[in-house]
């Protein structure tokens, strides 16, 4: 444990503040690992954002080949080395970067939205309203996860719009259960028989004075899910769903770079898995971090 | 609520979700691809023969009576045509289910003996070193791309190593010289009942990557999952007057707490299974496994919608069945368990 007690030295030499109890930067002084994945999401992101600037091999990024330098070992000039059409493996991973966060954070973003209302309304309207809304939820429970997303995205063109598509169709249901739970316990709070008896909409009842209440927890979710987000875009890229050649995506990388792994030629998948592996885990450290800071059960607990 | 009715209750909502699932499958195969018929003909198909095809397949029908004949071809166990393979989806299912239920079920096993007493342990030691390294490795197994470290474990132990095979279920020498009679479909089993151990190691050996990959997800739910209730289960009372009577931790731990803290893992058992079928069919892919794992990512290949669905299908319908006499089981042995309380309250 030498490289903790040395990270810790140096740590505790920056100048101490009076820190709030809760507050996020205290929540990311106790917590090192969280700090490190955000650290790294953040960097993650702008190189993604820059990547046409930062890489020589732009155009090869975006998946112009480049025959003459097919399947080089790694080495100063292809730090990752080359794919089978000569393209450079670390501008692959810059370019697959983008399309992997930007997939992960629209399923998310999505699947909050529709579960959130849809939550929201089944548990403030109660009655056959919630009770229809909550057995489409056990209907799409139901499926084992990716494999409904697998059947459609397969029936639809591959691309990465269907992929999002059809992974938003199975993902949604969690937030609705979590949001309609959220709901039934405000629902009989003060503030909203007030609103109630002063005559104030319904929709916008749920929308000003349920929805704000409620939606910590889920944002709280939806965070820890972006990892597995981001890795079922990817499995089903693997699978030769999803993203169609050229574009760049780590899991279909990982399918290119299969069949050269028998000749040697390891390279080709293993840098892309990697990048999506430690990305997946950087979103997943986070969101657990989060999860124990927020839940009430575990707050006093050390990290 | 009494038990009966509870069960009632229960199956009654397993048909709703049943029916659903019929409808949603039926709605996703038969009007979002636009024209099956093109589908099963190919692109070159004349209109007179697109036509015949289409009344073949009953696509000229209105589409409350296609659902009706497609509810009754199902009950009647017909599962359509492979566009592939020609054959009836159902002989081809039946013949690669036992390759994969071999799989899920080894790799739910090695699961719950591996994460129940790193779960339990990493309770006991909450907070200490044990506790955070295991932390750090079941966050790590949740992040892991299956197919991804699938390749990886086969360029150190296949190509770098030379200790594992590459994939498949047999190698050919042992096919040839020690063929296994089948019965059940799972070679670990049917190699065992003829006494035919060649043929069980090789099998055995066959199935140590592939099973790790898969269970590699599942250990971490379970550790998780056990640390969490038996974190709850350690400071109940009982649990105190137990250690001041004098038993030893371990007892306390493993015979005592474990027990009650192992009902919520039952819970997670039926999502596990979820987990590992869909898992498979990326590991049967890495790993040439003929299973239904592999039948499906042929059929994403080559776009053959009905073994896609028939897949999904007789899946989702074990899944449910799963579920079902997990929530069965979990009542008939928790006693604290509300019945027909409403799980999503």
């Amino acid at each position: 444990m030498a490289f903790s007690k040395i990270a810790k030295r140096l740590l505790n030499r920056f100048p101490t503040f009076e820190i709030e109890q809760g507050s996020t930067i205290w929540f990311f002084r106790r917590d090192r690992i969280a700090l490190i994945s955000l650290a790294f999401i953040v960097i993650l992101s702008i190189l993604a954002i820059l990547a046409p600037l930062i890489t020589p091999y732009a155009n090869e990024g975006l998946g112009e080949p480049n025959i003459l330098q097919k399947l080089q070992t790694p080495s100063v000039v292809h730090p990752f080395g080359t794919d089978s059409l000569g393209r450079d493996i670390l501008a692959r991973i810059l370019f697959g970067a983008r399309t992997s966060l930007i997939a992960g954070l629209i399923i998310v973003a999505a699947a909050v939205l529709i579960g959130t209302i849809s939550g929201a309304v089944a548990g403030y309207f109660g009655g056959w309203i919630d009770e229809v809304i909550m057995r489409v939820t056990d209907i799409f429970l139901a499926f084992p996860p990716l494999l409904l997303a697998m059947t459609v995205a397969a029936v639809l063109e591959p691309s990465l719009k269907n992929a999002i598509l059809a992974i938003t169709l199975t993902w949604w249901p969690w937030y609705t259960r979590l949001a309609r739970a959220q709901t039934v316990s405000v629902r009989e709070r003060d503030y909203v028989k007030a609103a109630h008896g002063m005559g104030v909409k319904n929709f916008t009842i749920i929308l000003r004075h349920i929805v704000p209440n409620i939606i910590t927890p889920i944002l709280v979710q939806g965070t820890l899910d972006i990892g597995a987000a981001i890795i079922t875009v990817s499995s089903l890229s693997f699978l030769g769903l999803g993203v169609p050649p050229p574009t760049a995506e780590w899991g279909a990388m990982v399918r290119e770079g299969r069949e050269y792994i028998q000749i040697g030629k390891w390279w080709i998948p293993t840098f892309p898995g990697l990048a999506l592996f430690l990305t997946t885990m950087a979103f997943n450290f986070l969101g657990d971090s989060i999860q124990v800071v927020t839940n009430p059960k575990t707050r006093g607990e050390t990290l | 609520m009494s038990r009966g009715e509870y069960l009632l209750r229960r199956l009654g909502l397993g048909i709703v979700v049943i029916i659903g699932v019929l409808m949603i499958t039926f709605i996703v195969s038969y009007i979002i691809p636009g024209d099956p018929a093109r589908l099963y003909l190919g692109s070159r198909a004349t209109p007179e023969k697109l036509a015949q095809a289409r009344h073949e397949l009953g696509l000229d029908q209105p589409i409350p009576l296609q659902f009706v004949s497609y509810i009754s071809r199902l009950v009647h166990g017909e599962l359509g045509i492979s566009f592939r393979t020609k054959r009836p989806i159902l002989d081809d299912i039946k013949i690669r289910l036992p390759a994969t239920l071999e799989l899920v079920i080894s790799s739910m096993l090695l699961a719950l003996f591996v994460g129940l007493p790193i779960g339990v342990l990493g309770a006991a030691r909450r907070g200490k070193i044990f506790d955070q390294v295991s932390r750090l490795i079941t966050i790590g197994g949740v992040s892991i791309p299956s197919f991804w470290l699938a390749l990886i474990l086969q360029l150190f132990f296949f190509l770098y190593l030379r200790w594992l095979p590459l994939g498949g279920r047999l190698i050919n020498e042992v096919i040839m010289s020690h063929p296994i009679q089948i019965k059940t479909g799972f070679y670990l089993i049917d190699a065992a009942i003829s006494g035919n151990w060649v043929a069980w190691w090789d099998a055995f050996i066959h199935l140590i990557l592939p099973v790790a990959v898969l269970a590699t997800y599942p250990i971490s739910l379970v550790v998780r999952m056990t640390r969490a209730s038996m974190i709850e289960v350690l400071s109940e009372t009982y649990i105190t007057s137990a250690r001041a009577s004098g038993l030893t931790e371990r007892e306390i731990l493993f015979k005592l707490a474990l027990k009650n803290a192992f009902i919520p893992t039952l819970t997670i058992l039926g999502l596990l299974f979820a987990y590992s079928i869909t898992g498979s069919v990326l590991v049967e892919v890495v790993f040439s496994l003929p299973g239904l794992g592999s039948y499906m990512a042929d059929a994403i290949l080559s776009t053959d919608i009905y073994v896609l669905f028939a897949v999904t299908l007789v899946v989702t319908l074990i899944y449910i069945i799963v579920n079902l006499v997990i929530d069965l089981i979990q009542a008939a042995i928790d006693p604290r368990i509300r019945l027909g309380g409403r799980e999503d309250l």
